[in-house]
């Protein structure tokens, strides 16, 4: 049985990646990850915004109350050095460069132009095999239009793909007015994967405490269709590899994006929430189906279920909303 | 070879050489001398070592008297050891160093010579400390300027080797210890070739050792006591030319030539002034100067001032003398002089009855005071002196640079004598000490220091205040090097950072004639003119001043700056003043920004580029126009109904004029009115709390966590506010048993700092606008004038009765309680006060204070303005500041004052039963005043008690007249920070606690010494980092709450304000109630813990979720019940340790400095977090203790 694939122009051992999450935030989890026969890992996000925090409030604190007070001219160590900045990330992916031999792809979320190039210069030098832009950008601002945000997302990939060798893969949200359109243009402008999708948090409200507050929920099975239905629609148009995110959490999830023409699937809430032994697990469990309905390889599957592979295409658009609604209509015999 | 120049201060320059030349340093943070300590903790952590290669162990004690003891062992084992410390610190060192001295050790304590505390406490300089030490055996060498200090240290620990006798190392706290100077630096091999090995080796053999035992410090009788103290005598004698041969060799090496005395001026000299330390500094270059005009007069630098030596004396005084003035730092109540006077009369003396003397005549000695606390020296009062000498019989025991209006000993001086060099740039910043002026200006000494040839010196005055401080930093360059140690007397540039320092602050006094004015202002250029004061206007027509003005804040709000103006009012005096051309200026200083801030992050290095970059486009020059436009005058200091001594005394001290009062002006024992900061209105909020009375709930959070008392509410009958002025609000009580009534909620706009702690535990939302509160934050200045109406109207409305209105048992009704302790300096957001408050709410008017040194003694006590106040009674807390180690001590002697006084007066009542009769007698003796109700009839029988008594003759009546205030019940607090209760005074704590006596301890714990800049405590957490645990503490804090515990009959209790107020109120009612020690130990947040000081009770709350405040009390009265005296009022945590330790930058830095050991840090804090709430869980959950 042959579960490999290939991704980003990187031989993979089969078609299970944990995708950026805590897991990775130490070379510890990493090789945990790698023990746990992961094909891949993408690394959590260096988030340039973050980056950009700490070093003003660090400021903010080495000055707060200081040359005001006679007894007290500072409040803290004068230490030499801080490990704030990239430091710390790039440092991890050298370790782990040096530590597991599977494939290492860093993650980044940068705001500035300089930064997302800045970053990802020092993500390659620091031994990355890919990179992953994890552009997450929320267009609140109502004098902003569509054409801008793609425009601004485009000019990041180009700008990225312009200063580093090694492949691209750039994350998105579902929330484009043209979907199939903004993947080509990325393909173009030199995205050589793209990941499907990227899941915003979303916050929640405390109504004891009439508070908005952060919420961060773990993925659920349902979450599966948004990336695999325009994975499928994809695939084969747009000349680029795809890895589907989100909502995988059992092998028969992995089994239908590998179908919908996934070279990957990646992981994260299942992982958080069962351990990185679920990779194995979900191997064996896909390496049973797979016998049992005599696949041979992963290969030969990949966009088998695609929208240009499917007997009926239309099955993906439009047309298929209103068989959906009528499947949820009400059952006549309860009626009155 | 040219050697290195460097600018420094003399702390650093001290610790430089102390670090490279010893083995071991035993500290304990006092001010001015703890950077000292500091430089030495960091670098030894950073790994540098002396200049043996090793790195020397640096170990903080729990006090003074500790790091001394700790010294002497290191001697006795044959160490190469040092100290730093001044003051009081220095005091607590001197039963150690008669031993240290006795036994001949040779040892270098460097000294920023401070104030010792008699009627205040100071934390300035003079040699009150080491005069104090005179008969304690150690040599004396005293440092005048930062080079001398680098210089000094290293001859002094050559010498000491040699002579065995231990140096004291002086120089004079904060003009030296804190002045900025170019100096040029030691290098390693000047200090190997100054220290011989054979010494340090013979030192380390003298050490003890169980392989050649013998002892030493042995008890002796009176038949060898005294010949073996004069054993020492030798070592003595020998020591001048020890230290004389030291600086010879020490010449050879760096050129610069010391002697014991150092004489400068004219040969043939008639007046000679004698002084040692930075003021003769000062009075070289006076002396320079009138020499050069022909004066014949001279100077003698005392260097070596122990053991003095008569005849290195003699030899430089000149024969021509015929006047002496000795100048002391010091002063001695009662003595025949003060110390230099006497050595010197007797010196001279000495010489005249001997006939050694080569002088002409006996010459007249007079001896003067100047410089106490200090207190500015300056030319003017040099030249004063020498005037003084010139006079057919000079005044003796004089005092130079103050108005001795009582007992007439100061010397009269023309003030108008200035000798700033013209070649010479002068400049003075006028700043807050949050827009970050001092730091640039460190940095521009810096670059002008090190880059440029020109000399350089920066000194800082800084406020007593810990909010909206004001900062005024002088800079002087020039091309040599600067001995000027005084402020700034004509200044040829004044920057005024903070346009509203116009209306407060004559910032103008000292500009030159053609000097330049930079001023910082929000308005557009063509209409600054118009806004400014009618006395500025005149001073910059007067003088031709040329000014330069630059909206510095909107270009910081446009840089990302926030409210920091520093580097942009960097980059405009560069422009203006010329001390470089421009373009370098601007590439020096953007060089200086990426040394200070790049390992802060590169993004705040190019916030600051982008600052000094929009900095030049934003300044302009004011076209001065030719006459004065304004008629707006400056405010009053202090309002005209302040009382006389405001008006008089305290007004002048808050307008920075307290220089100019004469010592009638001032209290002679220490004793000064309550209740003063009411008058100084300092108006530092930019945005200042609005009450919204549709959304309030009335539940009073915000009263009670205002760290500056300036939300109150009352609730009065409607009539009492017929006559509010308009916009004074208020809305129906929301008490059952206050129905019918009003509740009004006011801020004081004028006292409030604007930290947003009322806004952030305000609980009430509106439900249309959830972000709108009960209470918001508005700009200040259009609320200014209707405020001040309203907080005036306010305060004239009656307080409610404490004895038959409600019970305040809780927080809402505590919150109509006046509080007697308000508008303090604490820092903005304090968490300290909020408790001291609520203390004075509650027992206030019949509470006596003992508060340790450290942060709430200063905002409690440091002048001009006092927080402890009093209520319409005229009662309120009476307060006092002993010392630091002996705060429960002296609260304690407070106590039993009470007990005795109370046990007289019962004694007395009884006495004079007959007269007073029964039934009073009775109700004096018998009334209950556990409750208010019980104190208030109890004050009652006492004013019945005394109109009966007033008239009498009898002696026991009058006793009993006398005391009969004692008989209502008195409250003792004994109040102080975890430094005092944890460290330094933990000793006297245990040991008034186990006294049993009926007395309150309030530990404001934050953590860490707050008032002297974060150094560890035995409190600080573990993996917190902080200094003298600068890769994050390592030890769990001391449990002192259970250590309290342990006698079983101290009633304890751990509170966080923000994690329950309700326990927190309850503690402090249960802990007053209890007829015995009780001890409270307060979670305070700090600044030093790096966090929003706006969310600070967040963080409390935070601290106790996570368990590592747990919140308890123990009550030993519940026994008697059958109870479990121990009760956790917290909840088992529920959120790991890190949820809390991620929050705050005191943790954070530990791991952004190393991730691995923070890593291993914060598990051990959560074992000690899990560990501690099990102990308390097991133990509360006992049927039986």
């Amino acid at each position: 049985m042959d579960l490999t694939t290939r991704y980003l122009g990187l031989e993979l051992k089969h078609p299970l990646v944990p995708s950026a999450s805590p897991l990775s935030n130490t070379l510890d989890g990493i090789r945990r990850m790698e023990d746990d026969n992961a094909a891949a890992i993408v690394m959590y996000s260096l988030f340039e915004e973050q980056i950009t925090h700490e070093s003003m409030e660090l400021d903010h604190y080495l000055a707060m109350g200081t040359d005001s007070f006679g007894e007290a001219l500072s409040y803290f160590p004068n230490f030499e050095h801080f490990h704030i900045g990239p430091d710390q990330y790039l440092e991890l992916v050298r370790a782990a460069k040096a530590a597991v031999d599977i494939p290492l792809i860093a993650s980044l979320n940068g705001v500035s132009t300089g930064g997302w190039i800045q970053y990802a210069r020092m993500i390659e030098e620091a031994g990355a095999d890919a990179l992953e832009l994890n552009i997450y950008y929320l267009p609140a601002d109502p004098a902003m239009t569509g054409a801008a945000v793609e425009e601004m997302y485009l000019n990041i990939v180009r700008d990225v793909k312009a200063s580093i060798s090694i492949p691209l893969a750039v994350k998105l949200s579902p929330y484009f007015s043209a979907m199939a359109n903004m993947a080509f243009r990325l393909s173009v402008a030199g995205a050589d994967a793209l990941v499907l999708f990227n899941r915003f948090y979303q916050p929640d409200f405390d109504l004891e405490n009439l508070e908005v507050i952060p919420n961060l929920q773990l993925s659920t099975p349902v979450e599966l269709r948004l990336p695999l239905r325009w994975i499928a629609m994809l695939y084969g148009r747009v000349e680029v590899d795809f890895a589907l995110t989100s909502g995988v959490h059992g092998h028969l999830d992995v089994l239908k994006s590998l179908m919908a023409g996934a070279n990957v699937t990646m992981m994260a809430s299942e992982l958080l929430r069962h351990g990185t032994q679920r990779i194995p697990a979900i191997l064996a469990d896909l390496q049973n189906w797979m016998e049992e309905h005599e696949y041979e390889s992963v290969q030969q599957m990949i966009g088998s279920m695609s929208q240009k592979n499917v007997a009926e295409p239309t099955a993906f658009e439009r047309a298929n909303y209103m068989k959906v609604l009528d499947s949820w209509r009400p059952d006549p015999t309860q009626v009155g | 070879m040219k050697r290195k120049m460097i600018t420094l201060d003399g702390n650093q320059a001290a610790a430089y050489v102390a670090h490279h030349t010893n083995e071991v340093i035993a500290i304990y943070p006092i001010t001015p001398s703890s950077p000292m300590g500091e430089w030495a903790d960091q670098w030894s952590v950073q790994g540098k070592t002396n200049i043996w290669g090793t790195i020397p162990l640096v170990q903080e004690m729990q006090a003074e008297g500790g790091a001394a003891g700790a010294v002497h062992g290191a001697l006795q084992t044959g160490a190469l050891t040092t100290t730093f410390t001044a003051s009081q610190g220095l005091l607590l060192m001197i039963p150690n160093m008669y031993k240290i001295a006795g036994e001949l050790t040779s040892t270098v304590f460097h000294i920023a010579a401070r104030s010792v505390a008699a009627q205040a406490l100071s934390i300035f300089g003079d040699h009150s400390d080491v005069m104090a030490t005179r008969s304690t055996g150690f040599a004396m060498l005293f440092a005048n300027s930062v080079q001398e200090v680098m210089d000094f240290a290293l001859i002094s620990q050559a010498a000491t080797l040699a002579a065995r006798v231990p140096f004291l190392h002086v120089f004079d706290g904060f003009r030296t210890s804190h002045e900025i100077n170019k100096v040029e630096e030691l290098t390693l091999d000047d200090m190997r070739a100054m220290l011989d090995d054979e010494l340090i080796h013979a030192h380390r053999a003298r050490g003890l050792s169980p392989d050649r035992p013998f002892i030493r410090g042995t008890a002796q009788n009176p038949d060898v006591f005294f010949q073996a103290r004069e054993r020492v005598n030798p070592y003595y004698i020998a020591t001048p030319g020890i230290v004389q041969e030291t600086m010879d060799r020490f010449a050879s090496l760096t050129g610069r030539q010391y002697h014991l005395f150092d004489y400068v001026g004219a040969p043939d000299a008639e007046r000679v002034i004698m002084l040692m330390g930075s003021g003769a500094e000062t009075a070289e270059e006076t002396v320079n100067y009138l020499v050069e005009r022909g004066e014949k007069i001279g100077l003698i630098k005392v260097r070596l001032y122990r053991p003095f030596s008569a005849e290195h004396f003699l030899q430089v005084l000149p024969a021509t003398v015929k006047v002496i003035a000795t100048l002391d730092r010091t002063k001695e109540p009662g003595a025949a002089g003060e110390p230099l006077y006497q050595d010197v009369v007797t010196t001279v003396a000495e010489s005249v009855t001997n006939g050694t003397a080569h002088f002409n005549g006996f010459p007249r000695v007079i001896g003067g005071r100047y410089g106490l606390s200090s207190k500015e020296f300056t030319p003017a009062m040099v030249k004063g002196i020498f005037d003084e000498m010139a006079k057919e019989t000079p005044k003796n025991h004089f005092t130079v640079g103050i108005v001795d209006d009582v007992t007439h000993t100061s010397i009269e001086y023309d003030t108008s004598f200035v000798i700033e060099p013209k070649d010479v740039v002068r400049a003075m910043f006028w700043g807050l000490g949050s827009d970050g002026t001092v730091g640039a200006n460190k940095n521009s000494i810096k670059i002008i220091g090190e880059e440029t040839d020109n000399y350089a010196q920066g000194y800082f005055v800084y406020d007593s205040k810990k909010s909206g401080a004001r900062t005024i930093s002088h800079l002087r360059f020039g091309p040599r090097p600067i001995q000027s140690t005084y402020l700034i007397q004509n200044a040829n540039f004044v920057a005024v950072h903070q346009f509203g320092f116009l209306e407060k602050y004559d910032v103008l006094a000292n500009i030159e004639e053609g000097g330049i004015l930079l001023l910082n202002t929000p308005y557009a250029t063509d209409e600054v003119w118009d806004h400014l004061p009618r006395p500025v206007q005149e001073t910059i027509l007067a003088k031709k001043l040329r000014v330069f003005v630059i909206d510095a804040y909107s270009v910081a709000k446009e840089t990302g700056m926030g409210i920091r103006i520093n580097t942009i009012m960097q980059t405009c005096f560069f422009a203006i003043s010329g001390v470089l051309p421009k373009d370098e200026a601007i590439t020096k200083i953007k060089e200086a920004i990426k040394k200070t801030y790049s390992k802060r992050g590169d993004v705040v290095v190019q916030k600051n580029y982008a600052a000094v970059d929009a900095a030049l486009g934003h300044l302009h020059e004011l076209s001065i126009p030719s006459e004065i436009t304004s008629t707006h005058e400056l405010p009053p200091v202090v309002p005209p109904e302040a009382p006389e001594f405001v008006q008089n005394v305290t007004a002048a001290i808050i307008a920075g004029k307290g220089d100019a009062l004469p010592v009638s002006a001032l209290p002679a024992d220490g004793t000064y009115p309550s209740g003063t900061t009411r008058w100084e209105k300092r108006n530092i909020a930019l945005e200042v709390p609005v009450w919204d009375p549709e959304i309030c709930i009335q539940c009073g959070k915000c009263v009670l966590v205002c760290p500056h008392a300036v939300i109150r509410s009352k609730v009065v009958d409607e009539s009492d506010l017929a006559d509010a002025p308009t916009g004074f609000l208020y809305t129906d009580a929301r008490w059952k048993e206050l129905a019918g009534k009003k509740y009004t909620l006011q801020v004081a706009v004028e006292d409030c700092t604007g930290c947003t702690l009322c806004v952030e535990i305000c609980p009430a939302k509106d439900k249309s606008e959830v972000g709108r509160k009960a209470i918001n934050m508005e700009p200040q200045l259009p609320l200014r004038e209707e405020g001040r109406k309203h907080w005036d109207f306010f305060l004239q409305l009656p307080e409610l009765s404490r004895h038959d209105s409600l019970k305040f048992s809780n927080v809402k009704n505590i919150q109509l309680l006046e509080p007697l302790f308000e508008f303090s300096g604490a820092c903005a957001g304090c968490g300290e006060t909020p408790y001291i408050k609520l203390m004075t709410q509650l027992f206030g008017d019949r509470t006596v204070v003992a508060n340790a040194t450290g942060c709430s003694s200063i905002y409690g006590g440091n002048l001009p303005t006092t927080p402890w106040a009093f209520n319409k009674d005229g009662r309120g807390p009476a307060w006092s500041n002993s010392l630091f180690e002996d705060n429960a001590e002296f609260g304690m002697g407070m106590r039993l004052t009470l007990d005795k006084q109370t046990e007289y007066a019962r004694e007395l009542v009884h006495r004079l039963r007959s007269v007073i009769g029964d039934e009073l007698a009775d109700k004096l003796l018998n009334t209950d005043q556990s409750n208010e109700a019980g104190i208030d009839a109890q004050r009652g029988h006492v004013a019945e008690l005394k109109s009966k008594l007033a008239g009498m003759d009898d002696p026991t009546a009058k006793d009993l007249l006398s005391l009969a205030d004692v008989l209502v019940k008195r409250s003792v607090w004994i109040v102080g920070g975890d430094g005092w209760a944890y460290d330094i005074g933990y000793g006297g704590l245990d040991h008034v606690l186990a006294s049993g006596r009926n007395l309150n301890v309030l530990v404001l714990d934050t953590e860490v010494y707050s008032n002297t800049g974060g150094q560890a405590s035995k409190a600080t957490p573990l993996a917190a980092a902080a200094k003298f645990a600068m890769s994050g503490k390592g030890m769990p804090a001391k449990d002192l709450g259970m250590m309290a515990m342990s006698y079983g009959y101290v009633y304890v209790a751990q509170v966080a304000m923000g994690a329950s107020d309700a326990q927190t109120v309850k503690a402090f009612l249960e802990a007053e109630s209890y007829d015995g020690p009780s001890l409270i130990i307060a979670y305070s947040h700090c600044i030093a813990h790096g966090i929003d000081m706006a969310k600070g009770l967040e963080h409390q709350k935070l601290a106790t979720e996570t368990g590592f405040w747990p919140l308890y009390r123990f009550d030993p009265r519940r026994r008697a019940a059958g109870k479990n005296p121990f009760q956790l009022d917290s909840r088992a945590p529920k959120r790991p340790f890190a949820d809390f330790a991620v929050k705050e930058a005191r943790f954070r830095m530990v791991s952004q400095t190393n991730p691995t050991h923070a890593e291993e840090l914060l598990e051990e804090a959560q074992k000690a977090v899990n560990d501690r709430w099990q102990r308390y869980a097991t133990l509360a959950a006992l049927k039986e203790w």
